[in-house]
C-alpha cells in the first residue's frame, strides 16, 4: 500500500515536467501542416518565455537590418520560420537540423527586437500579469512576479535569466527545462524597457511608508506577517489593538511619474540568535542589509552624489574613509568603536597595499 | 503523509529515523543521535500537551515501540504523525548543538539543501532556516550566506516543511561557530576545490596562505563596507545607459553600504 502512494507521488512529480513535453514533441509533428513553426516552437517545453511574434514584423525586412550575417543559412531559416515553402530545390543544404538551429537563432535574434515593439511589450505585459514567468523566490518579495532578461545581447554566452522589478536582482530560472534558452533572445534592455513603459509594475524606489509601519501588508495576508514577525514585535502589538494601522498614513507615491509606481515589498531579513540580532560588527554579522535596503522617502534618493556618497551635513560625517572622519564617529560611538575602526582602516590599507 | 507501515520487511530491517530520513522529502534533515533523543533533558518542555501520544511517539523514534500491531489505524497514524512533529522538534534543538552542527556543516558542504537562485551568488549553497521557533506558523526556507537573504525551496515538496524543525537560530548560530565558512561576497576566485564548483567555502576552508585576500577566511574585523564591496549587483540598463531612478536607488544602497 505504502510503496504505491510513494510511487504515485513520485509519478506527481515528473508530471509537472512531462505532460508539457509529451503534448507538444507529439503535437509537433502530427501536427505540422496546421501549426506555424513559430506556434510549434514555441509550445517546446522550456519555449514558454517566448512570446509570439508577428509574421508581419519578421516579413518586414527592416526589422532584420544586421541579422543576416549573424544567421548561418538565413535564407532557408527565414522561409522556414515563415512556413514558406521553399521555391528551388534544396541542394546545398546538408542537414535540415542546421536549419533548424539557424531558424532558432533567427527567431530568438528577432525575438530580442520584438519584444521592445509595442507590440511586443504589451504581448509580454499580459504574461506578467498573470506571473507566466513565475515569481521571484526571494521571501520578502512576497510572490512577486518575475520577468525573464539576458545578461549580453550576444547569444550563445549565457542563459535566460529572471529579473524581479521589487528587489531589482536577477535569478536563475526555478526550473532545469530553461537552461537550454538563451539570454540573448530577451536581451538586456527588455526589462529595464519593460517598466519604463509600465512603471505601475516597478516597485518604488522607497518604503512609502512612514517609517514605524515595516510593511504595508501585515494584517491582511498570513505570508505578509513575514517581514513584520521579526522585525517589529511592537508595531504589531499595535496593530492588534487598531483594526485597520493602514487606514491612517496614506501611502506615498511616486513623485518622478517614469519611476515605479507600485508600494514595494520592503521588509527585509534580519538574522537572529535565539531572538536576538546578529551584530553587524560580529564576525558571521550581517554585512548585505543595504542589498536589500530603500530609503523610507523619495526625497533620501537624492542626498547620495554620483559616486555613491553622502551629500550635506551626513557627507561631513560619512564621507570618504579619511582620517579626521574617523575621528568624528569615534568620538561619539566611544572607545570600543575606536578600535574597530582603527582596524578596519588598516585591514583596508593592506588590502591596497597588496593590490598594489 | 501517511507512508510509514509496518508491513514491509525492508522497513523492519531499518530503525525508524533511517526510514523518516530516507523518505522523500525529508532530505534536510540530519540524524538525531539517539542518545541525545534518550538523555530526557534535552527533552524538556515536550510533553503530551505538546505532542499527542508523545510516549509512544517518543518510543516510536527509538524503535521501543511495542504491541504496534494491536493498534487499530487511527491510533497508529497519531502516533506516525506525533512521531513526526516530535521528531522535528527535537531536530530543531539538536542541530544547533555542536554535533548537529557539525552534521549540517557536512550537508551544507555537500549543497544538500540546494543553492542560491540569486544569478550573483553563483550557486552559493544555503542552508535551512525557520521564521519563527513555534511550530505551525511559518514553512521552511532557505538562507543564502552570501546574499543574507532569504529564498523560499524549489518545490513544493520542501515548501511544506514545518520552519520550526530547524528554527530561526540555526545558520547564524553556524557560521557563528564555523567562521571560516562564512563565504567572501565577491565572485567565486578559481580555487582548489577545482573549477565550476559552487564553491566560494571550499578554498577558504584550506585555508590557504595569500588566499586571505579574496577569501572568507580574512573577513574576521572588516567592516560592512570592506566585507561587502566586491559584492556584485544587477545593473538595469536600457541600451547600455542607466535609468535615472534605478541608478539613484543603486547609488543609496552603495552609500548605506559604505556607511
Amino acid at each position: 500500500m505504502d510503496p504505491n502512494i510513494d510511487a504515485m507521488s513520485q509519478d506527481a512529480d515528473m508530471m509537472e515536467e512531462e505532460p508539457e513535453y509529451a503534448s507538444s514533441s507529439q503535437g509537433s509533428s502530427s501536427q505540422t501542416s496546421t501549426l506555424t513553426w513559430i506556434n510549434w516552437f514555441i509550445s517546446l517545453p522550456g519555449h514558454d518565455y517566448y512570446c509570439e511574434v508577428d509574421e508581419d514584423y519578421i516579413e518586414d525586412d527592416f526589422n532584420l537590418t544586421g541579422l543576416q550575417s549573424q544567421v548561418p543559412f538565413w535564407k532557408e531559416a527565414l522561409e522556414m520560420v515563415l512556413d514558406v515553402e521553399p521555391e528551388e530545390d534544396t541542394l546545398t543544404i546538408p542537414d535540415v537540423s542546421i536549419i533548424e538551429s539557424s531558424a532558432e537563432l533567427l527567431y530568438g535574434l528577432v525575438h530580442q527586437r520584438f519584444i521592445l515593439t509595442k507590440a511586443g511589450l504589451q504581448a509580454m505585459a499580459d504574461r506578467f500579469e498573470q506571473s507566466a514567468f513565475g515569481i521571484c523566490p526571494r521571501v520578502y518579495c512576497q510572490g512577486q512576479p518575475v520577468i525573464p532578461c539576458g545578461r549580453v545581447d550576444t547569444p550563445g554566452i549565457d542563459t535566460v535569466k529572471l529579473f524581479c522589478p521589487n528587489c531589482q536582482d536577477i535569478y536563475g530560472p526555478m526550473s532545469t527545462k530553461y537552461s537550454g534558452v538563451d539570454g540573448a533572445f530577451f536581451g538586456t534592455t527588455f526589462p529595464t524597457l519593460f517598466f519604463q513603459t509600465y512603471p505601475a509594475f516597478l516597485s518604488m524606489p522607497f518604503k512609502g511608508f512612514p517609517p514605524p509601519l515595516p510593511s504595508p501588508t501585515s494584517t491582511s495576508a498570513t505570508s505578509a506577517q513575514t517581514p513584520s514577525s521579526s522585525a517589529s514585535t511592537p508595531s504589531k502589538a499595535d496593530a492588534n489593538t487598531n483594526p485597520s494601522p493602514i487606514g491612517p498614513p496614506e501611502p506615498q507615491t511616486n513623485p518622478d511619474p517614469y519611476g515605479g509606481q507600485k508600494l514595494p515589498s520592503s521588509g527585509q531579513y534580519v538574522p537572529r540568535i535565539y531572538g536576538f540580532k546578529v551584530s553587524e560588527r560580529a564576525r558571521s554579522g550581517p554585512r548585505m542589509a543595504w542589498l536589500r535596503n530603500r530609503p523610507d522617502e523619495y526625497d533620501d534618493l537624492a542626498k547620495v552624489d554620483w559616486r555613491g556618497r553622502w551629500l550635506g551635513s551626513r557627507a561631513q560625517a560619512e564621507e570618504g574613509r579619511g582620517g579626521s572622519v574617523v575621528i568624528e564617529k569615534t568620538g561619539e560611538s566611544g572607545a570600543l568603536f575606536e578600535e574597530d575602526e582603527v582596524l578596519v582602516k588598516s585591514d583596508n590599507e593592506e588590502e591596497e597595499e597588496e593590490e598594489q | 503523509m501517511n507512508e510509514y507501515s509496518t508491513g514491509s520487511d525492508s522497513e523492519y530491517a531499518n530503525s525508524w529515523i533511517t526510514w523518516f530520513l530516507s523518505t522523500k522529502g525529508n532530505e534536510y534533515f540530519v540524524e538525531i543521535d539517539e542518545d541525545y533523543i534518550l538523555d530526557r533533558f534535552n527533552l524538556t518542555g515536550l510533553n503530551g500537551e505538546v505532542v499527542q501520544e508523545y510516549a509512544r511517539a517518543l518510543d516510536l523514534i527509538t524503535d521501543q515501540l511495542e504491541d504496534e500491531d494491536d493498534m487499530d489505524e487511527d491510533l497508529r497514524e497519531t502516533i506516525d504523525n506525533s512521531a513526526r512533529y516530535l521528531y522535528g522538534l527535537i531536530h530543531a534543538r539538536y542541530i544547533i548543538t555542536t554535533r548537529g552542527l557539525a552534521k549540517m556543516l557536512d550537508k551544507y558542504r555537500s549543497a544538500d539543501f540546494g543553492t542560491c537562485p540569486r544569478v550573483y551568488c553563483y550557486s552559493q549553497p544555503v542552508l535551512p532556516v525557520g521564521l519563527a521557533d513555534a511550530p505551525y506558523q511559518k514553512a521552511v526556507k532557505l538562507y543564502c550566506p552570501r546574499c543574507e537573504d532569504l529564498y523560499s525551496p524549489k518545490g513544493s515538496r520542501h515548501g511544506n516543511i514545518d520552519g520550526a524543525y530547524f528554527g530561526t537560530t540555526f545558520p547564524h548560530m553556524l557560521f557563528m561557530v564555523y567562521p571560516h565558512m562564512v563565504p567572501s561576497k565577491g565572485p567565486p576566485v578559481p580555487g582548489p576545490g577545482g573549477p565550476g564548483g559552487p564553491v566560494g567555502h571550499v578554498g577558504g576552508a584550506s585555508g590557504l596562505p595569500g588566499y586571505l585576500g579574496h577569501g572568507p577566511t580574512g573577513i574576521g574585523s572588516i567592516s560592512t563596507a570592506a566585507a561587502a564591496i566586491k559584492a556584485e549587483v544587477y545593473d538595469p540598463k536600457l541600451f547600455g545607459f542607466r535609468v535615472n531612478e534605478s541608478a539613484k536607488l543603486k547609488r543609496w544602497r552603495e552609500a548605506m553600504r559604505d556607511e
